[in-house]
């Protein structure tokens, strides 16, 4: 009964990521990208709520939608952001389709290799999983969050060193 | 029927039950808490305020919502036209959502269910109370780009950069809690503040602070006596997120034409209030629930399980009132005053109350040197807040403030 409604759920929410990934590149309006970009996202964050991964799912709601989109629109409309029709297109269609296959291709061989066969269990105790987390991070990788933690603080400190201007 | 009920299963039921309660209670509370809001401004004023329609006025707002609904429904040329229909919609929505995870009371049993007086006890609520607190931005920033306006498009980009640095401050200053409690979950939080405050022995053996710290062993437990540096940036970060005086820079009036939602009318310029009002609701109440020990307080042997829920909304409607009160006293800042404040102050304010809490909880840290770096921290933050005005350090070039104040 639970995988059942999990299956049609599943496949609900599949659909709705693909038709808005598919208007994120269609969409004429930058904005309007910019908001089916935001489907997408709830979208997967629904997914990991599907997996009992509430506390990934949270924070992609709180990181993805809730701040890099932000940021996407505010830098749009300090810059441009036409209400109505624009012209995106460039003449790199074929040179972005071919990326996008790519990345796409490699992406799913990886996922398949890793996780092939297996399965999760719909009954499990979710409420340890949280702290769980916070104990792999900060133990087993430790160093590969701390490497990224720094690399989070370069990009922070090029992007002020580049928008100063005196 | 049973077959039925076997099939989408009681806790389905529950859950849906328990979402139409909430609506329509919030619904009712928002019209409450317009006419609570013109009748304290109207006294602290010496006016009378609504007084016409109704009981002391209370259905002033009722009328005023009628109002709306049968007004013109407007929408300028040159607006986008689904962005302009959505922005009010998610200006409400995300408000609304966020008090699943507030807990107005303990567990009730009907029969053989157990329901517990909270929409849902996720075990991250702290983290779906701001990530709902992050959507809140949608609805102002569609509103200001969709007008196709300026004055609009001004407030819009105005309230991103302020919705976005308060966010940071308040997701901060909720890390101490989730650390004395142990816990993300809302429930847990109001549980770990349960009883009183009993014997503290942090501070034995110091001569003045063991007994003046023995004088409140009855105070109830809750985090704000430990934890008031915390409340005082989520409080203010939570106003700040309401788009409230004193930070109500969104919605300036005397510079903006009242900012992103100048072009909106009738029902869709209602929707926006209404969002606005359930926020406040919605920050009074975690407060109380992080804060003052949510609905805990004095049980009574008749109705019991009446109680939590009265101790919960008379708290509740403490802090509305303290909204209610800023407004009426506080005049608006200026906007680098507002960035100055978020980022050189609240920021960094959090996160070395984070260092301090952290510290003082280790359990495996020598005693002495937990208290030291407790009480050098402890000035560093007090002295760090405090700190002068910027104004009186470095003149500040007109040009400069010129740019600082668009960006």
């Amino acid at each position: 009964m639970a995988a059942l409604a999990q299956e049609i759920l599943f496949w609900a929410l599949a659909v709705m990521m693909g038709i808005a990934a598919i208007g994120v590149v269609t969409s004429r309006n930058v904005v309007h990208a910019a908001l089916y970009l935001v489907g997408t996202l709830m979208g997967a964050a629904a997914l990991y709520i599907l997996l009992l991964a509430e506390f990934v799912a949270w924070v992609q709601v709180l990181v993805y939608v809730g701040a890099i989109v932000v940021l996407m629109l505010f830098g749009l409309m300090l810059t441009r952001a036409p209400i109505g029709r624009a012209n995106f297109d460039n003449d790199q269609r074929l040179m972005s389709a071919l990326t996008a296959l790519a990345v796409f291709g490699v992406t799913s061989y990886i996922m398949v290799r890793a996780f092939e066969g297996q399965t999760i269990d719909l009954t499990r105790e979710t409420g340890t999983l949280t702290s769980s987390i916070g104990e792999v991070i900060f133990s087993t990788y430790v160093l590969p969050f701390e490497v990224v933690s720094v690399l989070l603080l370069a990009a922070l400190v090029g992007a002020v060193v580049i928008a100063r201007r005196d | 029927m049973s077959a039925i009920l076997d099939f989408i299963g009681v806790g389905f039921i529950v859950a849906l039950v328990k979402a139409l309660v909430v609506f329509a209670a919030l619904l009712l509370t928002t019209i409450l808490v317009v006419w609570f809001e013109r009748k304290v401004i109207a006294d602290m004023q010496s006016r009378v305020g609504p007084s016409r329609w109704g009981p002391f006025g209370l259905l002033q707002t009722l009328a005023d919502g009628i109002k709306l609904f049968f007004k013109e429904d407007f929408r300028p040329q040159g607006a986008d036209k689904w962005a302009y229909a959505l922005a009010p919609v998610l200006a409400m929505v995300p408000a609304i959502l966020g008090f699943a995870v507030v807990p107005v009371g303990g567990v009730l049993g009907f029969g053989d269910t157990k329901v517990g007086l909270v929409g849902s006890d996720l075990n991250v609520g702290i983290l779906y109370f701001l990530a709902m607190g992050s959507l809140n931005v949608y609805g102002i920033v569609l509103a200001g780009w969709a007008s196709g306006s300026k004055y609009p498009l001004l407030g819009g980009i105005r309230s991103t950069a302020q919705l976005i640095s308060y966010e940071t401050s308040l997701g901060l200053s909720l890390v101490p809690i989730a650390l004395v409690a142990g816990s993300l979950s809302t429930v847990q939080i109001v549980q770990a503040q349960a009883g009183t405050v009993g014997n503290v022995t942090f501070f034995d053996g110091i001569p003045i602070l063991e007994q003046v710290s023995s004088l409140f062993k009855f105070i109830p437990n809750w985090f704000i006596w430990s934890q008031w540096p915390a409340f005082a940036i989520f409080f203010i970060s939570g106003i700040a997120e309401t788009n409230r005086a004193p930070f109500d820079l969104p919605e300036a009036e005397s510079e903006l034409v009242a900012g992103y939602h100048t072009e909106y009318s009738g029902i869709r310029f209602a929707l926006f209030f209404l969002g606005e009002y359930v926020h406040v609701v919605l920050i009074s109440a975690m407060a109380v629930t992080l804060f003052f020990g949510g609905w805990d307080g004095p049980i009574f042997p008749f109705l019991s399980w009446l109680w939590p829920l009265i101790w919960f909304t008379l708290k509740t409607i403490a802090f509305v009132y303290l909204f209610v009160w800023l407004r009426a006293t506080m005049p608006r800042l200026r906007y680098d005053r507002l960035m100055w404040l978020g980022w050189k102050r609240l920021i960094p304010a959090a996160l070395l109350w984070i260092m301090v809490t952290a510290v003082v909880n280790t359990a495996g840290i020598d005693r002495g040197v937990r208290l030291a770096v407790f009480g050098a921290l402890f000035l560093l933050v007090l002295g760090f807040v405090i700190r002068g005005d910027p104004r009186q350090k470095t003149a500040v070039s007109p040009q400069r403030r010129v740019s600082s104040g668009t960006a």
